[in-house]
């Protein structure tokens, strides 16, 4: 479902335009306001929908096979967490969704590793990561090797 | 228009393209490199770039050993029946060892992942799949390696790689140009992490006019992890190994959640059970290693995924089509009815759009289903990639030389779909390599290896009038004619598309010809494409925008001629269902068994082909 975006409501800001994966949503130069200007290279990702802030931008689907008349709203709201979903079919039946987006303050438990800690040498000779071994299994237990799990690697026809 | 030149120079880690591998590359990178300049060069907007732009409601690969659920060998084999026995089982052990670390940290990033709320473990949709509500999956990961990287910028198309002129087969950075300032970007770097993505939109899809668009796999990814890297010479490996997708027909909706966690399950137009009928002919093809319905009924092994895509082309072809995805049931239940309908919302939400508007409610009739065109990529259940060095204490001799997930050329790495030979890694297993990749690089810089690096004026400047070119061509040809956009000498970016698509479809496998191809059809196609490849010099962009999609279809030019050359090179069925080779119906494992490996000639073209060893993980005593 291609975007597309209402006259009265767009005023240019150029959200969209900066985050559209697909470099689709440019700003029209006569009007000043944002369209799609390639329907066939949007994956309707709803980035841009997302990014709004005037609810301006809208899908219909794919006028290959999606017949006119519905549509799925969305409302993003990264304060609350939160993403509502709003689906009308073209009977007028509607259903409505709601989850969560994120469990945490935006950012604020993602480590700034330039300030962590460095590895030791000993860390750095071993095929160990970050945070590793203890955040693969949040105890103790080391990294698997084909030593620690009995195995090894053999060439040819074997299972 | 001018094209400023923006010099980013004494870079560490390059990393290029920030879906999930890059942005767990760039991520990582700063612990073993604190000191170290990271940058990201992004296509688009990394808060929204990548196959996960749009977000996912699962993590396909977590082993849950913390729950005592699997072992990594266990993935290993998982993935190894899946692809019909063909993958690098030392990367695919490699990535499981580590995943579960990544996924720990996501949760304490602030992803929401589902819990059972009996066990107190993850929800699990699948043995491997764990269930998420990951709206924000991307802008959480890309927050990490915004805290990470010294700079990103967004918006550059990367075109080429840099080499260096001191030491042949080394990387020395990477070229691009911003799609919306015009200037010319060079990055000169001591190591680069390709982590651009895989290929969509190289076979002719089934849709057409605007829901062109709407493709399996993102219409961004171009083909640029497979572009950059073979133009810098690196290895290739499994290229032929397309995949081809049983989804919910014209959405591509997914069906992981319907068939694993709401018990879904097909039957055809006549509302029969149709795949088993199809197996003892299959087996024939195959060989009963790698098709046992007995076994795989007895002890949970998958049927591959190729396998079930076969007997559903099967049945459709013999007349008793649709294929339905039988829903009416688990909808019944109104928390299944509403995960069906958050599974579209959370990662494809055309899918919603287009029940929505042809008044499909699941509940109460079962949609379609069909299968796609094929896609060339190398993290979902297929292994495209790179030729990549695996890990120091896995890996045996022909797979190991020096850095783990370094590619040939020296000093450059891959992550996500740039690795060959480690399909099911999906996002957390993509973002996972790319970690392992930073670490490498860091330890190939202090390790010296990265000394004395040198890029010549020349090479930057030789590769700025290319990457302008097309703007330049139509510029100067454009008034040769009225109006309109049929021109004798400039074909524009969407033209050359149509072409690519028309003749990888036709002659390569596509939709069209169920999937069918053989040596004839392959060598026709090859002189066709070297034609398309003469006329690629007469792109013309009108602006930066059709720039961009000049550039990306030289990506998936190179990556659809190496596809071509794999498929030649493979005298076999090896995935039926994925494509067939109709001069060789049958897998022949005596020939066969092995790992299929190019290299281009950056200088000539040229491809030369050869086999590698496939090994497999054995117990000790085996």
């Amino acid at each position: 479902m291609p975007t597309f975006v209402y006259m009265t409501r767009c005023d240019g800001c150029g959200y969209c335009v900066d985050i559209c994966p697909s470099d689709i949503m440019h700003i029209d130069p006569t009007t000043r306001r944002a369209y799609n200007i390639e329907p066939s290279m949007c994956w309707e990702c709803y980035s841009c929908v997302k990014a709004c802030p005037h609810h301006a931008i809208d899908a219909r689907g794919y006028a290959d096979f999606a017949p006119l008349g519905h549509s799925v709203r969305v409302d993003r709201d990264e304060e609350r967490g939160t993403i509502a979903w709003k689906i009308k079919f073209r009977d007028g039946r509607e259903k409505e969704f709601l989850s969560p987006i994120t469990t945490k303050p935006w950012g604020k438990h993602i480590p700034k590793l330039a300030e962590v800690s460095g590895p030791s040498k000993e860390m750095r000779d071993s095929q160990l990561l970050f945070n590793e071994p203890k955040y693969i299994r949040m105890d103790d237990g080391g990294l698997h090797t084909l030593e620690s799990n009995g195995l090894k690697m053999k060439e040819g026809v074997y299972y | 228009m001018a094209h400023d030149t923006i010099v980013e120079d004494n870079i560490d880690v390059l990393v290029v393209g920030a879906g999930l591998g890059g942005t767990g590359a760039a991520f990582e990178a700063r612990y073993w490199g604190q000191d170290k300049k990271i940058i990201i060069a992004e296509k688009a907007n990394i808060d929204r770039s990548g196959a996960v732009a749009q977000g996912l409601y699962a993590i396909n690969c977590y082993m849950g050993t913390r729950w005592g659920e699997n072992n990594p060998e266990d993935h290993v084999r998982y993935a190894r029946i899946d692809l019909m026995g063909m993958v690098r089982e030392d990367l695919l052990f490699d990535m499981a060892r580590h995943v579960d670390s990544a996924v720990h940290q996501f949760e304490e990033w602030g992803l929401p992942l589902m819990r059972n709320p009996k066990t107190g473990a993850y929800q699990r949709e699948g043995r491997w799949q764990i269930m998420i509500h990951g709206e924000s999956y991307k802008p959480i990961v890309a927050e990490a390696a915004k805290k990470s990287a010294d700079k990103v910028y967004n918006r550059i198309c990367v075109t080429h790689l840099l080499m260096d002129e001191s030491k042949e087969n080394r990387v020395a950075g990477a070229v691009g140009f911003n799609v919306r300032t015009g200037n010319y970007h060079v990055f000169k770097s001591k190591t680069v992490i390709v982590a651009a993505g895989g290929a969509s939109m190289i076979f002719k899809p089934r849709s057409v006019g605007e829901g062109a668009g709407r493709v399996w796999y993102a219409p961004w990814s171009s083909g640029s992890a497979y572009g950059l890297l073979i133009q810098a010479g690196a290895k290739m490996t499994q290229m032929e190994n397309r995949i081809v997708l049983a989804r919910f027909k014209d959405g591509y909706g997914p069906v992981g959640a319907y068939f694993l966690h709401l018990k879904t399950y097909t039957q055809n137009g006549l509302g029969e059970e149709y795949e088993s009928k199809w197996f003892p002919e299959l087996q024939k093809m195959v060989g009963k290693e790698y098709l046992d319905p007995e076994a795989s009924h007895r002890t949970h092994r998958p049927i591959p995924t190729c396998l079930r895509n076969h007997a559903l082309i099967n049945e459709v072809n013999a007349g008793r089509g649709p294929i339905h995805m039988v829903t009416m049931e688990a909808f019944q239940d109104p928390h299944l009815e509403e995960v069906g309908w958050e599974n579209f919302l959370g990662m494809t939400v055309g899918q919603a759009v287009l029940w929505a508007a042809t008044d499909v409610d699941p509940k109460n009739e079962n949609p379609e289903l069909t299968t796609s065109e094929p896609y060339v990529m190398g993290s979902h259940a297929t292994g495209c990639g790179a030729w990549c060095s695996g890990p120091e204490d896995v890996s045996p001799p022909e797979y190991f030389w020096g850095y783990n997930r370094m590619t040939t050329v020296e000093g450059l790495f891959g992550a996500g779909d740039a690795v060959g030979g480690t399909p099911h890694a999906f996002s957390s297993g993509s973002f996972t390599e790319g970690r392992l990749a930073a670490k490498a690089a860091c330890k190939y810089i202090d390790d010296g290896k990265a000394q004395g690096i040198r890029v010549s004026d020349k090479q930057i400047e030789d590769r700025k009038a290319e990457i302008f070119k097309p703007l330049e061509h139509y510029t100067v040809y454009r008034n040769e004619v009225v109006a309109g956009t049929v021109h004798p000498n400039i074909l524009s970016p969407r033209q050359a598309l149509d072409r690519l698509q028309k003749l990888m479809d036709e002659y390569c496998g596509g939709v069209t010809v169920s999937y069918m191809t053989n040596e004839k059809l392959l060598n026709i196609g090859m002189k066709k494409m070297k034609i398309l490849e003469e006329d690629l010099d007469k792109l013309g962009a009108a602006d930066l925008h059709e720039l961009l999609r000049a550039w990306e279809l030289k990506h998936r030019w190179l990556t659809s001629e190496s596809v071509f050359q794999h498929t030649l090179f493979r005298k076999e069925t090896r995935w039926p269902g994925y494509y067939y080779r109709g001069d060789v119906m049958k897998l022949d494992d005596e020939n066969w068994h092995v790992l299929t490996v190019s290299r281009r000639d950056p200088k000539t073209g040229e491809y030369t082909m050869e086999k590698a060893p496939c090994y497999h993980l054995v117990g000790t005593d085996e």
